[in-house]
């Protein structure tokens, strides 16, 4: 079993986290970029289970598990956030938002 | 195995971008349950199957929907989304070639781990997670616990709308 390099999954993480940071700064829609955040947390959870088995250590496997507790608790709040942004602009458009914009 | 890797790597990559691409937001919804559906795959082939389980719940179960619930309740899924110059769209790739571009020229000269000789079968089972959970890692568990119920009052307060009469 697990005869897998761990470059591999590193490449694999690299590949997601960077397709994570392009939607951020690709889209305007802000439910868009909640998921590709999403996408970079869950290539860095890959990161930490790959490392995780392969160095027998436990301790990264706990460490996931929390990240995805804080990651629900993020998306909750930034989602109840959306959710206001649009009933006083009507859209969930991030360039709207410009008022701390020098 | 190597196939299985192959598969499943190409599958997430292939839907990382479409929830990049597409244009509607319900389309980029499925397309990111199908990659943490792949993720969950991963995590099966590195034995941890406890982390496939809460992964699965987590995210398929929780944050799929809760994403699903607010794009219906605020009826996104008409594709007139406003979306940036084409010049923005070229520098935004052009920045995220080159976070890869920096990544590879970081992680390439790196050498290699040792490997283990015996690979623990049963790393990431519950019972082995559950005692360091509850041994090492208590107070983090704890506090993860108060965070959760902030989050959650915090949601509550944020989506209560302050008329009574607001239709949304």
């Amino acid at each position: 079993m697990n005869a897998l390099p761990i470059d591999y999954y590193v490449w694999l993480s690299a590949a997601l986290f960077t397709i994570g940071v392009l939607g951020v700064l690709y889209r305007r829609n802000a439910i868009i970029i909640f998921m590709c955040i999403e996408l970079m947390l869950n290539a860095v959870n890959l990161l930490l289970v790959a490392f995780s088995s392969r160095l027998n250590d436990p301790s990264g496997q706990v460490f996931v598990f929390f990240i995805m507790a804080v990651a629900a608790a993020e998306v909750a709040v930034g989602l109840a956030i959306l959710v206001t942004m649009y009933r006083s602009t009507r859209s969930t458009d991030i360039n709207i938002l410009n008022r701390l914009k020098w | 195995m190597l196939n299985v890797f192959y598969f499943l790597s190409f599958l997430a990559v292939l839907s990382a971008i479409m929830v990049v691409v597409s244009k509607s937001p319900v389309h980029s919804v499925l397309y990111l349950i199908i990659t943490f559906f792949t993720i969950a795959g991963h995590y099966v082939l590195l034995n941890a199957e406890f982390l496939f389980i809460v992964h699965i719940i987590v995210y398929a179960g929780a944050i799929m929907v809760l994403f699903l619930y607010v794009i219906m309740m605020l009826n996104l899924n008409t594709e007139t989304e406003a979306h940036k110059s084409t010049m923005l769209k070229f520098a935004a790739t052009i920045c995220a070639g080159l976070l890869l571009v920096v990544l590879v020229g970081s992680l390439k000269g790196t050498e290699a781990l040792p490997v283990n000789a015996v690979a623990d079968e049963d790393l990431g089972s519950v019972q082995r997670l559950g005692k360091v959970m509850f041994d090492k890692f208590l107070l983090p568990f704890e506090i993860s616990s108060v965070l959760l119920l902030a989050a959650m009052v915090g949601a509550v307060m944020l989506g209560k709308s302050e008329k009574a009469n607001d239709i949304l």
